[in-house]
């Protein structure tokens, strides 16, 4: 049976070959369902820890897939957790995407052997929609009853026999939670995969249902090798059940007749048009029809199937709502949400984050210890340790946010803050579904663009990705976090309780919503003029979030962070340390090994030269340099050594542009390496600063390095208002090569990606320049 | 039946003059005052945004109930099928309905 690999086991030969085929294959598993139907609870409790997260080829919608193990003598199935969804009329491309894995268009993904359509007993008609159409597509079909434990809570009693037989396929009620029901539903799947598929229980108009005739019979084996369009990839088996087909064949004929578009096909394209305007003579909203028949068809199913349904009752969601949504209570919890968990995001990971750095420093001392010294000690300790240490010591945070963010979610909040959210944002243009990936943009732009993609209009959609940037990231937080623990920590607290710290956090979250709203304010008028799009918005009754799902999301998010921090980020520490440590000085301090002094005579070739035209160029950029020799007595060698180094050079080369932001050379060296990624400001400037510090010493915390760092004249590197013109600085630029990557792909083209880091360097040079020469004009050092 | 939030949000309703259409055959659902239960006759927006609201159970004969308005007046939160969902103005516009009083099933 190899060859039916890919393809549904042909219902003419299940029974004798039942059990043989399935122990042959893998099967393949789709789950589909409403967003909040329950379909990630019983994605965890069927596959447990065994999942991995991608992409989709060529798009970013998620692919969630798992290994289910459907019964202990078969191989296990591939689960493939599909992006929720309403309907499959490919409105998004996660709708569009679904329907492919579902009809076998994809050509990464095996065609499901069978679909269990999620559905929500609490919501019955409007889940019922999405498996109507799922019955269409006639693949095999098993139904997942979820929030049964909740129906009987409201009084709502589901008949899951009933509903079978109405549905022509097996349901089987589950409590992912106490994974109830989780046997019965392998047992059906496995059913299924070798049976008959089923078939939908609705017919359209006479009219309607011939036009669809026509349509399919396009197709039909008579005239061609009887592939149809939305078939193509899977009509490899070589044999092909006849009923299968003409039912494939009819779904087709459906999604063309009634998609928004004109099919792809030229010779599809004259029949669909011609057929449509047909059925427009004798009715303008023949289009309607299909609608309307799946939810005539499921109001007869609710009507068999449910008992005791009390629509007016007052729900324990309605009861919280009353506040939560409240004019006015509304925006004062939302308000107060994002300031507790900001709060408690810098209270709460101090301690870990004390753990995390301790350990770090004592593994490097350890390393310098048990190695001898030289160049690949310092590059261990100096590049590899405390880049990496630099920022894994975040992690506690980005724990915390992703924490917060998969509580709002998995408890239904999120779509009460777009509620909320939803006139002001359209006010500047924007869509109340924005304001979700907006706010995941809190924790990272990367999700946060991902996320826009439920949000249907293009240019709607490009407006939030561009603005996307501007809200204050997980990766900023370490900028942050070092300025206000370096110039902010010692001072009283406001009104009592709220730290200085907190209320510059809050001022530069406040500063990228600001700008986030001006620009999208401008891009909306401009460029990306559309109408306003519409809004139609699930209001997803409250539950106690899962933990099971926050455990996940928190592990699968903050591991994408930690293999960043492995790869992108140790390698930008490596190249950077490499930058600050060569070309090798000649007067070079007494540590140097035999190594260093061979890597040091090659480099003295050139090191005059270059040594001259540095110290020029300091000359006319600080009239103060005359007095820089007191400093560098100071710093020693190794100051000499990172004003040679090719970062140095740097650092000197951008410090003209950089200068009237209040940064020297040596944040000018931090701010390039920050444009990969924003978190490399702090392990730069570890490196930078620790380089001039007596290596054998016990080391100094990196807050004291910055606090201590001086200028070429003797004053101190930062101050204050430096501190804060550098957070304005990271608050608007784009710097994040991840970021780029993923606009590139979103938006499919480079314009958009160099659009947006040109706009925002500019937006963030002009800001911190207001910010530095303002904050001098008005006395602040 | 009454939604338990008229206290908090009736004063968004545009007042007396949306009383009066709702009471009048045929009216739009962003004008329905709050807590009355009524009825979808037609789904008139353009299509893709029509195609939407259906999708979503707002079908011609489906109960439905305005329940409140956000803070800035809209969106407005709808009852439809026993769950709930949130329209802009401009879209509930384009729902026609007739109230529980005209059309009893």
């Amino acid at each position: 049976m190899t060859t039916t690999l890919k393809s549904p086991a042909p219902v003419l030969e299940t029974a004798p070959t039942q059990a043989g085929d399935a122990a042959t294959r893998p099967l393949t598993v789709a789950l589909a369902g409403n967003p909040n139907a329950g379909k990630t609870s019983l994605f965890n409790a069927l596959t447990g820890l065994r999942q991995k997260v991608a992409n989709y080829p060529g798009v970013t919608v998620e692919r969630k897939d798992g290994h289910w193990q459907l019964a202990p003598d078969l191989p296990d199935a591939q689960l493939i957790d599909l992006p929720g969804l309403y309907s499959l009329d490919a409105n998004s491309i996660d709708e569009q995407i679904a329907r492919d894995v579902i009809t076998g268009r994809l050509t990464s993904v095996p065609k499901p052997d069978c679909i269990i359509a999620v559905v929500d007993a609490t919501n019955l008609e409007r889940n019922l929609y999405l498996a109507t159409q799922l019955l269409e597509t006639g693949r095999p079909l098993v139904v997942a009853l979820t929030m049964i434990d909740l129906a009987e809570r409201h009084k709502l009693e589901i008949d899951a026999a009933r509903l079978s037989d109405a549905l022509g396929v097996p349901v089987v009620p589950v409590v992912a939670k106490l994974r109830q029901g989780l046997d019965a539903l392998a047992a059906a799947v496995l059913r299924a995969a070798e049976s008959a598929p089923p078939v939908a229980g609705w017919r359209l108009s006479a009219e309607a249902e011939r036009e669809l005739e026509a349509l399919a019979a396009l197709d039909a084996p008579v005239n061609g090798d009887g592939i149809t369009p939305t078939v193509a990839a899977t009509t490899d088996a070589a044999t092909t059940d006849v009923a299968t087909d003409a039912s494939a064949r009819r779904y087709g004929a459906l999604v063309e007749l009634y998609a928004e578009e004109l099919p792809e096909e030229a010779g599809h394209q004259a029949a669909v048009a011609s057929a449509r305007a047909r059925l427009a003579e004798g009715n303008p909203r023949w289009w309607q029809e299909p609608l309307l028949a799946r939810y005539n068809w499921i109001e007869g199913v609710a009507r068999r199937t449910v008992r005791d349904h009390k629509p007016g009752r007052t729900r324990r969601t309605d009861r919280i709502d009353r506040f939560v949504t409240h004019r006015f209570f509304g925006p004062l919890i939302l308000f107060a949400l994002m300031l507790l968990i900001l709060q408690t995001i810098f209270s709460w990971a101090q301690l870990p984050m004390d753990v995390i750095d301790g350990g770090f420093g004592r593994l490097g001392e350890l390393v310098r210890a048990t190695l001898a010294p030289g160049l690949l000690t310092d590059l261990l300790v100096d590049g590899v340790i405390a880049g990496v240490g630099g920022v894994l010591v975040f992690l506690p945070q980005i724990l915390l946010l992703f924490f917060f963010i998969s509580l709002l979610e998995d408890s239904g909040y999120m779509a009460r803050a777009a509620f909320l959210m939803d006139r002001l944002m359209r006010g500047v243009g924007l869509h109340g579904k924005a304001f979700m990936p907006l706010l995941s943009s809190f924790a990272c732009a990367i999700p946060g663009i991902m996320a826009t993609r439920t949000i249907e209009n293009p240019k709607d959609r490009l407006a939030t990705i561009l603005i996307a940037p501007f809200m204050s990231c997980s990766a900023r937080l370490p900028v942050y976090t070092l300025m206000i623990a370096a110039f902010f920590s010692r001072q009283e607290k406001l009104l009592g309780v709220l730290s200085v710290g907190v209320v510059i956090i809050m001022a530069m979250y406040l500063l990228g919503i600001v700008v986030a709203v001006a620009v999208a304010w401008v891009l909306k008028h401009t460029i990306l003029k559309s109408p306003p799009p519409p809004l139609v918005l699930e209001l997803p009754p409250y539950r106690m979030p899962n933990p099971v799902n926050v455990l996940q999301t928190i592990r699968s998010r903050s591991w994408m962070f930690v293999r960043r921090a492995g790869t992108v980020i140790l390698a930008i520490s490596i190249l950077l340390w490499a930058l600050v440590t060569f070309p090798r000085v000649n007067a070079a301090t007494g540590d140097a090994d035999g190594g260093a002094a061979a890597a040091t005579a090659n480099a003295t070739g050139s090191a005059p030269d270059e040594r001259a035209t540095t110290a020029g160029r300091d000359e006319t950029v600080q009239p103060a340099a005359g007095a820089s020799n007191v400093a560098e007595a100071v710093d020693g060698d190794a100051g000499e050594q990172i004003r040679q180094s090719y970062a140095g050079r740097l650092g000197h080369l951008i410090e003209p542009a950089i200068a009237p932001l209040g940064f020297d050379w040596k944040m000018g060296i931090g701010l390039v390496a920050s444009f990969a990624a924003r978190e490399t400001l702090v392990s730069t400037l570890s490196i930078v600063y620790n380089v001039g510090e007596d290596a054998t010493e016990e080391s100094n915390s990196l807050i004291e390095a910055v606090r201590n760092a001086r200028r070429a004249d003797g004053s101190p590197a930062w101050t204050p208002l430096v501190a804060v013109s550098m957070m304005v600085f990271f608050v608007l630029a784009c710097q994040c090569m991840s970021t780029i990557a993923i606009v590139r792909r979103e938006t499919n083209s480079w314009r958009w990606p160099l659009f947006m880091v040109s706009y925002m360097l500019l937006l963030a040079y002009v800001a911190s320049f207001i910010t530095y020469q303002g904050g001098r004009l008005l006395g602040f050092s | 039946m009454g939604s338990p939030d008229n206290n908090l949000t009736d004063m968004n309703v545009p007042g007396a003059r949306a009383a009066e259409a709702g009471r009048r055959m045929g009216t739009t659902l962003n004008t329905l005052p709050h807590g009355t239960e009524a009825r979808v006759v037609s789904v008139d927006g353009e299509s893709a945004v029509a195609r939407r609201l259906m999708e979503m159970g707002v079908v011609p004969g489906a109960p439905v109930c305005v329940i409140k308005a956000a803070p800035l007046g809209d969106p407005i939160e709808v009852r439809v099928r026993g769950y709930h969902l949130a329209l802009r103005r401009t879209e509930a516009q384009t729902i026609r309905v007739v109230t529980g009083d005209e059309v009893k099933p």
